[in-house]
């Protein structure tokens, strides 16, 4: 990837809570466009969103967002990024618009310009009609939407969304979603979602960085971390004998991986190309019929799961 | 076709320098509070020994028999301490709530995602309550001033006091940054305003008291330099040139606030951040 299609970079960075360390010597980098930053919770996903913003200095390493340094240039970063916490947060004692054109104007909007912006973007999340009420009396899924209108108001070139589907019912999850969707793939805004919620990153992102306790596990585009280094099938043969372990251990010793999940059905991974003319090929140099072959289509569950060592 | 187009657009205007945001936080919290009713009735009652002084001074310009009200030096350090009251409470209504609200409501992480440093933020909202303070403790205190001219017809008085500018700009300046910086950084202590409202009481009476109860017993008044107010009750004798109240040395008194101003920066160092840290 070259550095100029990148968003943000960590090189070798360690950050520390006291004696734990959150994230450990790491090294990725997030393309432009929508990328997932998925993992488990405690992986440090946050931590790393956090350090990226500048909230916390990391112990070693360096960070770059949009070509600039974190560490020397954090108030221009933050002037061009956008950052949808992942606990409910509001400006107190004030109506939805209101704190919506307050952190327009934080971010350096004059007043009319942020009042102005306040109202689109209020309109943009589906709080158009709510935008008079005051934030504390927001349901969790509004509190979920002003979050994310407070970080698009001032139009930044990248938006960190730390679990924006958290607490939401299915409705608005699917709403949500949709906007992170259309702000990645209509609008133009590159964002890193945090999640550890498979469906959502899958959805709304092109791109995955996969973490697992403080480290890189995987990193990549979606659909090439998707694409095996050759195939699985399920496989149900009947065999002359009717025993169905000499010919798992023929298949082996052809370097096949081969795991039986019910009576007569089996994952089978084929290395390579040709996947399933080989299994063909196999089975009728051993007289095995085969009664039932179907491509097994891997997820990003697949991904995540090989990626943090799972079975 | 839409007449308006209420999707999400790009932004093609200006945006401030880097450096300004305090300046939002505090024309937004001062608003806030011009909004409030019940703080109008504050600062409204804050003005009454203005105008009763006023009075004071229209009289001892205008009646000979009212001559003996002619206002001194120590005419404007006893307004200043008359003041005193409406400074707590002022503080209190004002100050509590500064950064304890936006601890409650996690709003320090929207804050200093903005490009706003922490010192900016901590800058805004000090400008608020000091905004107040100063309308209730400085700009009486010189209109007063301005008010002596005016009712005398001349500027004996001010030629005569040409210190008095000074000496209550700086008290003031002095009274208003301890009080400020106090109150915020027991703002920062807590998620509750009430629990720190009862704080900053506490820190007030408390010291007092503990002067008090030392003084009862050793009938002296070196230990002044305990009570939070006696310190500012000291240094503003000496920057208005009157006798001392206590015994304790003025620079003592001096260090004491200073102290405090050093102590509530390095609180607020540590506990305004963008992510609590549990380590």
């Amino acid at each position: 990837m070259a550095e100029a299609d990148s968003v943000a970079t960590l090189e070798t960075v360690t950050v520390t809570y006291g004696r734990s360390a959150a994230l450990r010597d790491v090294t990725t980098k997030f393309a432009a466009g929508a990328v997932g930053l998925l993992g488990p919770n405690g992986a440090g996903k946050s931590t790393m969103i956090k350090a990226l913003l500048g909230f916390i200095v990391p112990t070693h390493g360096r960070m770059q967002v949009l070509g600039l340094d974190v560490a020397q240039a954090p108030l221009a970063i933050r002037s061009r990024v956008g950052y949808m916490p992942e606990s409910d947060a509001h400006i107190p004692g004030m109506n939805a618009v209101s704190f919506v054109a307050y952190c327009g104007e934080l971010a350096g909007l004059p007043r009319v310009d942020a009042m102005q912006r306040a109202h689109e973007v209020l309109f943009y999340v589906g709080l158009g009609e709510a935008r008079y009420r005051n934030v504390e009396t927001y349901s969790t899924g509004m509190k979920q939407r002003i979050k994310l209108a407070q970080a698009l108001v001032h139009d930044p070139d990248l938006l960190f969304l730390d679990e924006p589907t958290n607490g939401m019912d299915p409705k608005g999850r699917d709403e949500m979603l949709e906007l992170v969707r259309d702000l990645a793939h209509n609008k133009g805004v590159n964002l890193i979602l945090s999640s550890h919620l498979l469906p959502d990153v899958e959805y709304t992102c092109d791109h995955v960085v996969v973490m697992d306790k403080g480290t890189i596990a995987a990193a990549g585009p979606i659909d090439a971390l998707k694409q095996p280094r050759g195939r699985v099938y399920e496989l149900r043969v009947k065999t002359p004998t009717g025993e169905l372990e000499p010919f798992l251990a023929y298949l082996r010793t052809a370097g096949l991986d081969c795991h039986a999940t019910d009576e007569d059905v089996m994952r089978v991974f084929v290395p390579g190309d040709g996947g399933a003319r080989r299994l063909f090929a196999l089975a009728s140099s051993e007289r095995v019929q085969v009664r039932h072959l179907r491509p097994s289509v891997p997820t990003l569950e697949d991904v995540f799961a090989h990626a943090v060592g799972e079975e | 076709m839409p007449i308006h187009d209420q999707g999400y657009r790009r932004y093609g205007g200006s945006k401030a320098p880097l450096g300004q945001g305090w300046t939002v936080i505090a024309r937004a919290g001062i608003r806030a509070m011009f909004a409030k009713r019940a703080f109008l009735g504050l600062l409204l009652m804050a003005w009454l020994p203005f105008f009763v002084r006023s009075v004071q001074f229209y009289a001892a310009a205008n009646l000979p028999q009212a001559a003996v009200l002619a206002p001194s030096a120590d005419t404007f350090r006893q307004f200043l301490d008359q003041q005193a009251t409406f400074v707590f409470f002022v503080t209190v209504y004002v100050g509590a709530g500064l950064i304890a609200n936006d601890r409650r409501a996690n709003a320090l992480q929207i804050y200093l995602s903005k490009p706003l440093t922490r010192l900016e933020y901590v800058f805004g909202k000090l400008a608020i309550l000091a905004t107040f303070l100063l309308l209730v403790t400085w700009v009486p205190a010189i209109v007063l001033l301005i008010v002596q001219i005016s009712f005398a017809g001349n500027f004996t008085f001010l030629k005569n006091n040409l210190f008095l500018f000074p000496a209550i700009t700086v008290f003031t300046f002095i009274e208003v940054l301890l009080v400020a910086m106090t109150m915020l950084a027991l703002s920062s202590l807590s998620n509750s305003s009430r629990y720190v409202g009862i704080l900053y009481a506490g820190v007030i009476f408390f010291s007092s008291a503990i002067y008090g109860v030392l003084y009862a017993v050793t009938r002296s008044t070196m230990f002044s330099w305990i009570s939070f107010p006696a310190n500012l009750e000291q240094i503003g004798n000496v920057i208005f040139r009157q006798p001392l109240r206590y015994d304790t040395p003025w620079p003592l008194s001096l260090l004491m606030i200073v102290l405090g101003i050093v102590m509530s920066g390095v609180i607020l160092e540590r506990r305004v951040r963008g992510v609590e840290v549990v380590a």
